[in-house]
């Protein structure tokens, strides 16, 4: 019997090479574990028929003495990223009987590690929500509160993780979905600087926007994951070379800005806001330096965010047409086929923001809602430059409150709402990471986990990695 | 303040069937969500600031892929096909149940 609960990926790693149990062992404690959480929790959409095959893979590479730091680590990959012979849907009906074509860079990254690919985690359809509800396969339950969201978009990869379902997983980041499902399951979720790690093979939702990123239980693992899937590709031409931004170093006694106007604003849980305060406190003891900062345009983020990622979804979805891949819907001629496809396939808040985009890149309306955002997001850009000249990281909430009841925030307005902290990363490009904070209590009388986000400047995960550790003492 | 005609008009543009009950919830949802993100509205600024901080990479137009390495993979995908072609309905005028 393996300690799942207690296993980490750099523990796992050790175990695996002094021969403490095999790939096979490990995968098969996954699959039991899965087999028993998953119809109640809903993670996973699909367990893969050949997980034991891949870890018989990993178990030869072991034995051979070839194993590296991933191989035989059993991981949940989102079902927007593409593995090739195996169905990928972004939780879409859309995408019925897809079946990728080809593998995305980071899966074959991780292939080439020999990393046991458990299934595909659910999801927010094409990553459009933040509590995994807009999935058209059910929703994904909090595995400490099941009447409670596991967060979202990437809700499963979340929660796979927070089940012992894997050992850890891959999820795509536009405005908060790998870290804000970490602050409501407890796990660390890191939101790489944007071309940090290659897209390609990831369904795209907000070009401009999206990045991969890990899901662990520790600091130490999110940087074994983040090291195996980054660096620059080909096949994507916003990842960059390591030289383009300046390094930075993470050994020097580290400055953390807290931009404490932001904590004023109406919205916060009292609960969330006195835990953020004492993660403060506790950096404070740790040794590192904190900073009053002033980060003047932050608070248009979510407007911003709100119209230019609709913008971008708008086009990112046009691809659907019921004529390349997945769902037809039969119409009277070929417009009746899009009509018909398109209104069915896609789910109610695709939809939305899909006519959101298309009203805010209308003639008309362009200047006064696109550019505008495009202006502020050079504004806020700005303010970050001058805020990472002072100070080495910025500290925030993941988000204004605990994960909240199923079907609680209907109004969509609501549940955008809750992406006011973690939405600025994405808009500047910057890393941000998840850093679970411990619990605050619920109406209900249950104690949920809490976020800390730190963010640094562009390529500079290593900061991020270095207070984290510090954090939780790694 | 949007109307159920441009939802209706949005809709249409971008080719999606959207029912007459729905666009009456999407009519109050997308209208509080434009009164919100409109905030930006009296942003002033320059956009042509924007230019040095973003560039395209460009690379040469060379093949990635051996020729009809992955066709099958993704034709197998089409809704409808034959041979190596996608099918769809008559684009232009006619009958349009004639299938081309």
């Amino acid at each position: 019997m393996i300690d799942l609960k207690k296993l980490t990926i750099k523990s796992a790693h050790e175990h695996l090479v002094k021969g403490d149990f095999s790939a096979r062992e490990l995968a098969q404690e996954y699959l039991k574990n899965i087999a028993e959480k998953n119809p109640q929790i809903n993670a996973y959409l699909e367990i893969y028929d050949d997980v034991l095959a891949q870890a018989d893979e990993a178990d030869k590479k072991i034995a051979s003495g070839q194993a590296t730091e991933l191989t035989g680590i059993p991981l949940a990959i989102k079902d927007n990223i593409l593995i090739a012979g195996k169905k990928a849907s972004s939780a879409s009906k859309i995408l019925a009987g897809f079946v990728a074509p080809y593998d995305a860079t980071v899966v074959s990254k991780l292939k080439k590690q020999n990393a046991v690919f458990l299934g595909r985690a659910n999801m927010d359809e094409f990553a459009m929500g933040g509590s995994t509800e807009n999935s058209a396969f059910g929703v994904t339950r909090n595995p400490l509160d099941p009447t409670r969201v596991a967060g979202g978009s990437s809700g499963g990869s979340v929660a796979a993780v927070a089940m012992d379902g894997a050992l850890c997983a891959l999820g795509s980041d536009t405005g908060g979905s790998v870290r804000e499902p970490s602050a409501f399951c407890g796990t660390v979720g890191l939101k790489p600087t944007y071309g940090g790690v290659s897209r390609h093979g990831l369904m795209a939702m907000g070009s401009s926007l999206d990045v991969i990123g890990p899901v662990t239980k520790t600091v130490t693992d999110a940087e074994i994951l983040f090291n195996a899937i980054h660096g620059e590709d080909k096949m994507d031409a916003t990842t960059f070379p390591e030289n383009i931004y300046p390094k930075k170093d993470a050994n020097k006694k580290l400055k953390i800005g807290v931009p404490y106007e932001i904590l004023k604003q109406d919205g916060i849980d009292p609960a969330t806001k006195k835990n953020f305060e004492d993660s403060i406190k506790k950096l404070e003891s740790l040794g590192f330096e904190i900073v009053d900062i002033k980060l003047p345009n932050i608070g248009y983020s979510l407007a911003v965010y709100y119209i230019l990622m609709p913008a971008e979804v708008s086009s990112n979805m046009a691809r659907f047409d019921g004529v390349k891949y997945g769902l037809h819907v039969d119409g009277k001629d070929l417009l009746g086929d899009y009509l018909k496809t398109r209104g069915t396939g896609f789910g109610l808040e695709v939809r939305r923001r899909i006519l959101i985009g298309t009203y805010v890149l209308s003639t008309g309306y362009y200047d006064a809602y696109y550019t505008k955002s495009l202006i502020l997001r050079q504004k806020i850009s700005d303010d970050f430059k001058t805020a990472f000249a002072e100070v080495d990281a910025i500290a925030t909430p993941v988000v204004t409150g605990p994960a909240w009841k199923i079907g609680e925030k209907s109004d969509p307005l609501s549940a955008y709402l809750a992406d006011v902290f973690t939405v600025t990363a994405n808009i500047v490009g910057v890393p941000a990471i998840s850093l679970p904070s411990g619990t605050v209590a619920t109406a209900d009388g249950n104690l949920m986990p809490v976020g800390l986000q730190l963010m640094a400047p562009h390529n500079a995960e290593n900061i991020l990695f270095a207070i984290g550790k510090k954090f939780f003492g790694e | 303040m949007i109307t159920t005609e441009d939802i209706k008009h949005l809709a249409e543009l971008s080719r999606m069937e959207i029912s007459d009950a729905e666009v009456q919830k999407l009519t109050g949802e997308i209208d509080s969500i434009l009164g919100y993100v409109g905030q930006i509205m009296n942003t002033t600024g320059d956009m042509s600031r924007e230019v040095p901080v973003l560039h395209n990479v460009m690379r040469e137009d060379e093949p990635t892929n051996t020729t009809g390495e992955f066709t099958e993979a993704i034709l197998a995908n089409a809704p409808s096909r034959e041979k190596n072609y996608l099918k769809v309905k008559k684009i232009l005028g006619g009958n349009s149940d004639d299938i081309i």
